[in-house]
């Protein structure tokens, strides 16, 4: 049970994805104008990174790593398939989020209207072939990828969720002309790493 | 964007319309293997080769793709484009592969090569949009480079590995600032290199 909880908590905080892996940058910077919406986009990666990285979890160590084939018969035990990892799981990735739209469209409409076009858009967030590409990389297996996913998700949803909050009140601030709009969230969202940098330790 | 100029095509994205610091592409990919010159280098050689390949290819078959499949296809192509790199990469620069970890595999992911696939090669011909592809590949770079060399430099007093400031570990003078090797030195760079650029050239500026 301890290993689990130290899976969670190290990809939650100590290596929280937005911040420490930079991934997901591109929408966090963009997205993070309110935190209505912030929080929204946050639940959808949550959703999507607690399917996909178990469900990759599954394909790799059945169908792609060196010798999982060796199931379907003794001649294809060497055969490493490792190299059609990056197609197979942005496959997953957008074939996932494709079902996910069409289930809350009809079983959750509040939530699926919330959600709108950011959706669709996970479907190229960095963070999600990220935590996929962190999960082969480090050998969970698949309890392990489950708790993986969902930690990471909750980290990254956390991370932008922050950031928007500070965006709010930084409208009411004076920032010099040149620095106004990305380059002063660039250096918020730096001096935000800088603290949970602070996690380190534990 | 019809009619526009292979130079303005080429040169715009290095300064005026910079995919990093105006549009907001691809920067994860920016900000994580930028420690040292060595792997920035070989990171934007990747993404020159993969951006210039993805956008003549979407914009050689961009009237057979039905829109509405059309991010799958984008997708597919850019994928097998990475894989190939990947591959190309690990067999000839094991080391730099290494280092960079699942990065190259986020290639596929980088916006940058998405975003330019579906607003500019999307709508036209296949050289025009190679030159927007290297254009922008090489603004990105621009930037990659700059953060790289600057933290390299400043974080371990070495660059491509050579050492150039002596540190006071080996004996030297220089005391190494230990913060540029760390995540959050890449957005204060980066944030800096904005407010730079939009001093330089004010109509960049946003406001809220």
């Amino acid at each position: 049970m301890d290993h689990y909880l130290n899976i969670f908590l190290r990809s939650m905080f100590v290596e929280n994805l937005a911040l420490a892996f930079f991934l997901g940058m591109c929408t966090f910077l963009a997205v993070s104008k309110n935190v209505r919406t912030a929080v929204g986009l946050g639940i959808a990666v949550v959703l999507i990174m607690a399917i996909t990285i178990p469900a990759n979890n599954l394909l790799y160590q059945h169908l792609l790593k060196k010798g999982a084939l060796s199931w379907a018969s003794s001649d294809l035990a060497e055969v490493d398939l490792t190299f059609l990892g990056l197609i197979s799981y942005i496959g997953v990735i957008a074939a996932m989020v494709q079902i996910l739209e069409m289930a809350l469209d009809r079983f959750f409409p509040p939530l699926y209207n919330a959600l709108g076009i950011f959706l669709p858009l996970i479907t190229v967030n960095c963070a999600i072939l990220g935590g996929s590409l962190f999960m082969v990389e480090r050998d969970y297996n698949f309890a392990e990828s489950c708790v993986f996913g969902v930690g990471s998700g909750v980290g990254w949803a956390l991370a932008i969720a922050a950031l928007a909050g500070i965006r709010e009140k930084l409208k009411y601030s004076d920032v010099p002309a040149g620095l106004r709009g990305l380059g002063i969230t660039f250096i918020t969202v730096g001096l935000m790493a800088l603290a949970f940098m602070s996690f380190g330790g534990i | 964007m019809a009619d526009a100029k292979p130079k303005e095509v080429l040169l715009n994205p290095l300064m005026n319309n910079n995919p990093i610091a105006l549009q907001v592409l691809g920067i994860c990919s920016a900000l994580a293997v930028t420690t040292k010159l060595e792997t920035s280098v070989a990171m934007c050689i990747a993404v020159i080769l993969v951006l210039i390949c993805s956008n003549a290819a979407v914009s050689l078959i961009r009237q057979q793709i039905p829109s509405s499949i059309r991010i799958i296809v984008q997708m597919t192509i850019i994928a097998s484009l990475v894989i190939v790199v990947d591959q190309c990469l690990q067999a000839f620069a094991f080391d730099a592969s290494k280092q960079m970890s699942v990065f190259v595999g986020l290639i596929i992911t980088n916006c940058i090569v998405m975003g330019r696939a579906e607003a500019f090669a999307m709508k036209n011909g296949p050289a025009l949009s190679m030159l927007d592809g290297l254009g922008n590949a090489l603004g990105y770079s621009l930037i990659l480079l700059l953060v790289g060399f600057l933290r390299e430099l400043f974080g371990s007093g070495k660059l491509w590995g050579v050492t150039v400031l002596p540190t006071t570990g080996d004996g030297g003078w220089y005391v190494p600032n230990g913060m540029m090797l760390l995540p959050p030195s890449a957005f204060f760079i980066i944030g800096l290199a904005i407010w730079a650029l939009r001093t330089w050239k004010p109509e960049q500026v946003e406001d809220f």
